[in-house]
């Protein structure tokens, strides 16, 4: 049993040919530093393990178990089951030496957004995605942090995700608690906020409605004119970021500043409302909050791939 | 008991009913939690008590209190508390002598951490509310405060939205899940007489057997009690209303005056009236902001449909972005908006003074 690695590509398995695992083999298969060769599942019936087939990789719904037996294994495996799953293989992946990039909340592994620590972990051998409120909330979050550092920075942030019940799976509707638990926690350690929250909202109507999050922020009530200038610039620069890897992240207003009164406790209150529409590869575009999760996975992978090949493999 | 519906109704669950025989209607006054919408979250621990205690005194067998949207809810999108809401719930559980306290959490805005919380501070009715086709985010919830030895109540919120089966089959999914008690909820007050009576009464021909059904209403288009009546004879046994109607939107049911109602209708509910009517007077009007208005606010929601509780923050964007808070409501009810998505709000606003100002640009 080795990790054979490629001479120009390292190999990866999808685990969990749901909604999020096939919407990442879409996005494997363009990228020019991963190979996706194996779809993992456990029901023989699923539409994702089909697929995965028909476009030339390994498809097994005998489990994680089938894959770890095999003579050649991966270099990286995607994880997109549940928190629970994940939590139970993850030691095994590590044992076999294969580092994991989780798109479940579990929070094995430190957590990553792409455009604000996306090259810190590298060499780690477990990423976490938090969660897809997380990745769409957590870049405005570091963007507020960073330019009102100076004037004492995020006190505390909270974030609210509406997303279509249709783009929900079992998973997040299983997990609910992790989502909010993980986000909130990345929103504070990733994002730079003292204090953070989420909110998710599933919301049902028809036709479907695209991926909205909105970002509070509380900043000290003294940050003047200035602060307030460069905390909107920086917002900006974010959505250009994050727009590199999700053409359809957009700011639906200027992010809105109100004075402090005892509504905001006191503090300046910074709003920011963001739509993700997703690139529609295997989900409708209303799903972006699916898309953001997907193609941050592969900005994270592909950062971990350049460092893994240009160290001779 | 003077009416078979009811009749049939309290035979049929006596087995499943989790409160004395004695009453053919168990009510909850959820003032303490549905009014903290309209009191902006700044409830003090002295009105709490206060309240807590004029209700208990009265006979009210249920008591709910919590922040607005349930535990957890304090926060920019919905108003942060002025007391934190578990120091609420324990004075509640310290001042009530008979009543039980409740509490309602919201998968998505809480968590299992504060329900565990709420219990340790005296709640002994665990309130799961989702919106009325995501009862599946619920069912952690449930396993949880079935588990901690809590009463469970389920919440179908928007009702309105869906038609009798598809609420149904979402009652059954809480049902399974360990819930004892679930409610069509008329969050948006849009519910008119015979949709409320289809509703509860096709979530009694699927759960009827398992699980008592209740009823929670407002007042947007002034149906309150008369909706409460129709929900009791197609066979809810679990009622919710507020003392002056202290509740989101234009408030919830009048709780003295479905009590009232029912003593003419002969349905016994513990509760004594002339009591009620007095704390109503002396404890609870004092305690509000100003009475809860049927008005050109709150009749948009009940025509449109829009969550009772987007009131005041409508109100507040509104107010900050010159633009008619009507037309806000009314927009809210367009993009289908569901309870928990007050953040949407400001974005309507600020596409609405976008408009007046092309429009004005232009004149």
């Amino acid at each position: 049993m080795t990790n054979k690695p490629h001479s120009h590509k390292l190999t990866a398995a999808i685990v969990g040919p749901g909604n999020i695992g096939t919407d990442l083999l879409y996005k494997l298969l363009r990228s020019d530093v991963i190979e996706p060769r194996w779809m993992i599942g456990v029901d023989p019936s699923s539409e994702g393990l089909r697929l995965a087939a028909d476009k030339g990789l390994e498809a097994s719904h005998e489990g994680v178990d089938w894959l770890l037996k095999q003579d050649e294994l991966p270099d990286l495996i995607f994880e997109a089951t549940s928190a629970y799953v994940h939590r139970e293989y993850a030691p095994r992946y590590e044992e076999a030496g294969i580092v994991a990039i989780d798109l479940t909340p579990a929070a094995v592994g430190p957590a990553v957004i792409p455009p604000v620590n996306g090259e810190e972990h590298v060499g780690a051998p477990n990423v976490n995605m938090i969660t897809c409120g997380g990745q769409a909330t957590i870049p405005m979050v570091a963007a507020v942090s960073r330019a009102a550092a100076p004037y004492g920075g995020v006190s505390y942030a909270e974030i609210v995700a509406s997303v279509s019940s249709m783009s929900a799976g079992p998973g997040t509707r299983a997990n609910i608690d992790e989502f909010t638990r993980t986000t909130a926690s990345g929103v504070e350690s990733i994002g730079g906020a003292a204090r953070g929250k989420a909110i998710i909202i599933l919301n049902p109507a028809d036709p479907p409605m695209i991926m909205r999050d909105t970002i509070f922020c509380a900043v000290p009530p003294d940050i003047g004119q200035e602060g307030r200038d460069a905390i909107v610039a920086s917002v900006f620069d974010m959505e250009k970021a994050v727009q590199e890897y999700v053409p359809g992240y957009r700011l639906l207003q200027e992010p809105q500043i109100d004075d402090p009164s005892p509504a905001t406790q006191g503090q300046t209150k910074v709003a920011i409302f963001v739509e993700v529409e997703g690139a529609g590869d295997y989900l409708p575009p209303y799903a972006g909050n699916l898309d953001i999760m997907t193609a941050a996975a592969t900005q994270v992978a592909q950062h971990i791939a350049r460092a893994k090949l240009n160290h001779g493999g | 008991m003077t009416t078979t519906a009811t009749s049939n109704a309290a035979d049929r669950d006596t087995l499943t009913r989790t409160w004395s025989d004695d009453l053919d209607l168990r009510l909850t006054d959820t003032c303490l939690r549905d009014g903290s919408h309209h009191k902006r979250h700044q409830f003090t621990a002295q009105e709490v008590h206060d309240i807590v205690e004029a209700l208990d005194d009265s006979g009210v067998p249920v008591i709910e209190v919590t922040h607005g949207d349930g535990l957890g809810g304090s926060s920019f999108n919905y108003g942060f508390s002025r007391t934190p809401e578990q120091e609420l719930i324990k004075i509640a559980a310290e001042t009530a002598k008979r009543a039980k306290i409740a509490f309602l959490m919201l998968p998505g805005v809480g968590t299992k951490d504060d329900i565990r919380a709420a219990q340790d501070n005296g709640g002994q009715i665990c309130r799961i509310a989702t919106h009325c086709t995501e009862a599946d985010t619920s069912i952690q919830h449930f396993g949880l405060a079935r588990e901690l030895g809590l009463e469970t109540v389920g919440f179908l919120m928007m009702s309105h939205t869906q038609p009798p089966e598809v609420l149904a089959k979402q009652a059954r999914i809480m049902v399974e899940a360990g819930n004892q008690c679930v409610y069509v909820v008329d969050s948006a007050g849009a519910l008119v007489m015979e949709q409320t009576a289809d509703r509860v009464a096709a979530v009694v021909a699927e759960i009827g057997h398992e699980a008592t059904v209740g009823f929670h209403g407002h007042e947007n288009l002034g149906l309150g009690v008369a909706n409460t009546v129709i929900a009791a004879r197609a066979g809810a046994t679990q009622i919710d209303g507020s003392v002056r109607r202290f509740g989101a939107g234009a408030g919830n049911t009048p709780l003295e005056a479905f009590v009232g109602v029912c003593d003419k209708l002969g349905w016994s509910t513990g509760i004594d009236f002339l009591t009620i009517v007095d704390a109503s007077e002396d404890v609870i009007k004092p305690a509000m902001p100003e009475e809860c208005q049927l008005d050109r606010m709150t009749l948009m929601m009940g025509y449109a449909g829009v969550y009772s509780s987007f009131l005041k923050h409508a109100g507040n964007a509104a107010e900050r972005y010159g633009v008619p808070g009507a037309k806000i409501l009314l927009e809210a009810g367009r993009r289908k908006l569901i309870g928990g998505q007050e953040d949407q709000l400001i974005d309507i606003a600020l596409m609405l003074k976008a408009e007046q100002e092309k429009l004005a640009a232009n004149a």
